[in-house]
């Protein structure tokens, strides 16, 4: 068939399919914050790519003291966790002194947190240098993992599947099994109401910005094991974010993945069978499409009008 | 905005003392130069200094590429300085941000030429901001020196092209991999812009008509994409001998990584990139290159004196991690060619030194010696270099002089 024997059409389906599958997870990490954040904060955080950039830097930043002191091979636990404390903490106060103002303003959020995220950019510029730079991965991180000799899984894929598995689980328990998710929901669904029963909707509010925040720093420590970390490196991942949220229904995180998962899918095979940015082009043409059959996305929560 | 620091200044005052002394002799000073005569059209020309316009971006996307080429010519120009200036002026430098914006590259060299009425600028990065500013310079007839390697498909007699055009890094570099590898087959991938898909061009018509090779596959990847799994297994599937990249910015680090990631490394897949000096290793980590091959004119490994001289001050006047890409040192020649061509010429009038500089020989140039041609580019030598997991390249090839060939016929 094609020119090719049925092992290696078997082989590049096997490799293919793990790659529509790392996209998948790639994309929900990504989106994953910001399903919190824009989802059901309804702020328009522009400043998203840059939270994912401390992360970035992080990461870069352990991973040369763990040179210094010998421990390279599990620094990227202590990476993530340090990566997660961090963005969380510049999220809660970028909440106290700038978002929290600008609640009922949505458009302004928009304007506000572009010009964040040009300020975080410069910051990085100045005190980590113009260049690109890059943590040196653990040796067990790089290469491939063989299963026959003909098809090789990307490990560092593997790892970023692992992780978000995780991250999911966790916002998944954190949103609909704990008090806390309780009271976001509350916050979301009728601010005046959750007040009046005693939720402290402000801290709410900041608590649910600086989670969403900390989450992006996450996905930012797991992206510099297969893409750059630089000053603008959150901007190669902020547009991709907004569409997966967007497509998949702002206010439901269950539409977050199966957009993030129907986007990838349709993006990995499209690239295989067309030249990759055609393959861009098709899926974006696919995805405004169906949004303008269905403008609130896949998953939109019903809500009477 | 920036004008001598106070380290320069030290040194000028240094020198000028030792010069006052006798100690050095040989320099042109301004008093055999008048002002009048040297400068006859209004250029911010006095009897002690020349003013000379750089414009990189130092903010935005592409500062990344640019603050190399901003601190060769920093680098060059206080030296030229150090030696007494040109024709006994010190250059003076005023410096415009162009803040990876095109328009505002437009826009600052217009004030740099029309405002401060600077004698050159050294500038522009991209094709894109070069184009944006070109209009600018040949209605005021400024002089730009251009450091980057380009495409090709121009000449201005307003512009010195110092990096090289394309035919000069591709063909050689085809030729090569071609005999050394014997390699047949070859997959082609780059940016989607401008010079990816021209040098794109210029490459598949080597290959098919004068190699005698096959193009497998041609892909273009949208700027700033970071996903290459389809990609990568389209390049398993066809099994190419060779492929050939010129991906750019964020996506090249992403490409690189997870090429490593995916089983192609360099003991299974030969590949030749043209988009690949010493900055961008930083990004993409020594691990994830080792083996595979650039085609550049320089590389910051060369052991020639004139080399070992530039990295040596380029150290220490940047900090002894810094690092020297092509493009660095072809943003270098840029003071030391309008230099020499202001003294063959005589004058700072921009007329009279575009047309002295051509035909000049710049035997010191850290890459070896380059010689001006009419057509306002270098002829120049290509060099292949081998990536080790250091982040330096080990020249594992040097061609013969290449001459510069902006328009070539029959790739176009």
């Amino acid at each position: 068939m094609f020119g090719y024997s049925m092992a290696e059409i078997g082989n590049i389906v096997v490799m293919q399919g793990f790659s529509g599958l790392s996209m998948f997870t790639v994309l929900l990490l990504m989106a994953l914050g910001l399903a919190i954040i824009f989802g059901q904060m309804g702020v328009i955080n522009m400043a998203h790519g840059e939270f994912m950039t401390i992360g970035a830097y992080t990461t870069v930043l352990i991973s040369k003291v763990a040179a210094t002191y010998g421990f390279t091979n599990y620094y990227f636990v202590f990476a993530i966790a340090i990566a997660f404390v961090l963005a969380f903490a510049v999220g809660y106060f970028i909440e106290f002194i700038m978002i929290r103002h600008l609640y009922k303003r949505p458009l302004d959020t928009l304007l506000a947190t572009w010009g964040l995220s040009l300020v975080m950019q410069q910051i990085f510029r100045s005190s980590f240098g113009a260049k690109e730079v890059s943590a040196e991965l653990p040796e067990w991180m790089l290469g491939s993992f063989q299963p026959t000799p003909d098809i090789d899984i990307p490990i560092n894929g593997v790892f970023v599947m692992v992780l978000a598995a995780l991250v999911t689980f966790g916002v998944y328990m954190f949103m609909f099994k704990s008090r806390w998710g309780l009271r976001v929901r509350a916050t979301v669904q009728n601010r005046t109401m959750a007040g009046a029963v005693g939720i402290n909707t402000a801290k709410v509010d900041r608590v649910t910005f600086a989670l969403g925040c900390g989450i992006a720093g996450i996905a930012g420590a797991a992206f510099t094991t297969i893409a750059s970390t630089g000053p603008t490196t959150g901007t190669l991942y902020i547009v991709d974010s907004f569409m997966v949220v967007v497509f998949g229904g702002a206010a439901s995180i269950v539409g977050t993945i199966a957009s993030a998962f129907g986007i990838a899918q349709a993006q990995s095979v499209l690239q295989f069978f067309m030249t990759s940015s055609m393959g861009k082009v098709s899926t974006l043409l696919v995805i405004v499409t169906i949004l303008m059959m269905k403008p609130e996305g896949l998953f939109a929560s019903k809500l009477r009008k | 905005m920036s004008t001598l620091n106070r380290r320069g200044f030290m040194k000028g005052a240094l020198l000028g003392a030792m010069m006052a002394a006798g100690l050095i002799s040989g320099h042109a000073f301004a008093a055999d130069f008048p002002t009048a005569k040297v400068n006859t059209t209004g250029l911010a020309v006095t009897d002690t200094t020349v003013k000379v316009g750089i414009l990189h971006s130092a903010t935005g996307t592409m500062a990344i590429s640019e603050t190399g080429s901003i601190q060769a010519e920093k680098l060059a120009i206080e030296q030229i300085n150090a030696m007494g200036g040109i024709l006994g002026r010190k250059i003076e430098i005023v410096q415009e941000d162009g803040a990876s914006d095109w328009p505002t590259f437009a826009e600052k060299a217009k004030k740099l030429l029309e405002k401060d009425k600077v004698a050159s600028v050294m500038g522009c990065w991209t094709s894109a901001s070069r184009k944006a500013a070109l209009p600018v310079f040949e209605k005021d007839n400024g002089l730009l020196f251009y450091p980057t390697f380009y495409e090709g498909l121009e000449q201005s007699k307003n512009v010195f092209y110092t990096g090289q055009e394309a035919t000069q890094q591709i063909l050689a570099g085809l030729d090569w991999i071609a005999k050394e590898k014997k390699a047949k087959t070859f997959y082609l991938i780059g940016s989607d812009y401008i010079w990816p898909r021209t040098s794109m061009k210029i490459a598949r018509k080597h290959i098919e008509q004068h190699l005698g090779g096959k193009v497998v596959g041609e892909e273009y990847i949208a700027l700033g994409d970071t996903q290459f799994g389809s990609v990568i297994n389209k390049i398993k599937l066809k099994k190419p001998d060779v492929i050939y990249a010129a991906v750019v910015g964020g996506s090249n680090v992403a490409w690189f990584k997870q090429l490593n990631a995916a089983g192609l490394n360099s003991s299974k897949q030969t590949m030749l990139t043209i988009s690949v000096t010493e900055d961008e290793v930083l990004g993409i980590g020594g691990e994830n290159l080792a083996g595979f091959y650039s085609a550049m004119k320089y590389f910051q490994s060369q052991d020639n004196d004139s080399n070992k001289k530039f990295v040596e001050a380029f150290k220490k006047r940047w900090g002894k991690d810094a690092v020297i890409g092509d493009v660095t040192q072809a943003a270098y020649l840029g003071p030391w060619l309008y230099k020499a061509a202001v003294e063959r010429a005589g004058s700072f009038d921009v007329d009279k030194v575009q047309a002295a500089l051509p035909g000049y020989e710049f035997k010191d140039a850290p890459e070896g010696p380059v010689t001006v041609e009419a057509n306002h580019h270098l002829t120049t030598k290509l060099r292949i270099g081998q990536w080790g997991k250091d982040g330096q390249a080990k020249v594992v090839y040097t061609s013969d002089y290449i001459k510069p060939d902006p328009f070539p016929k029959g790739y176009q």
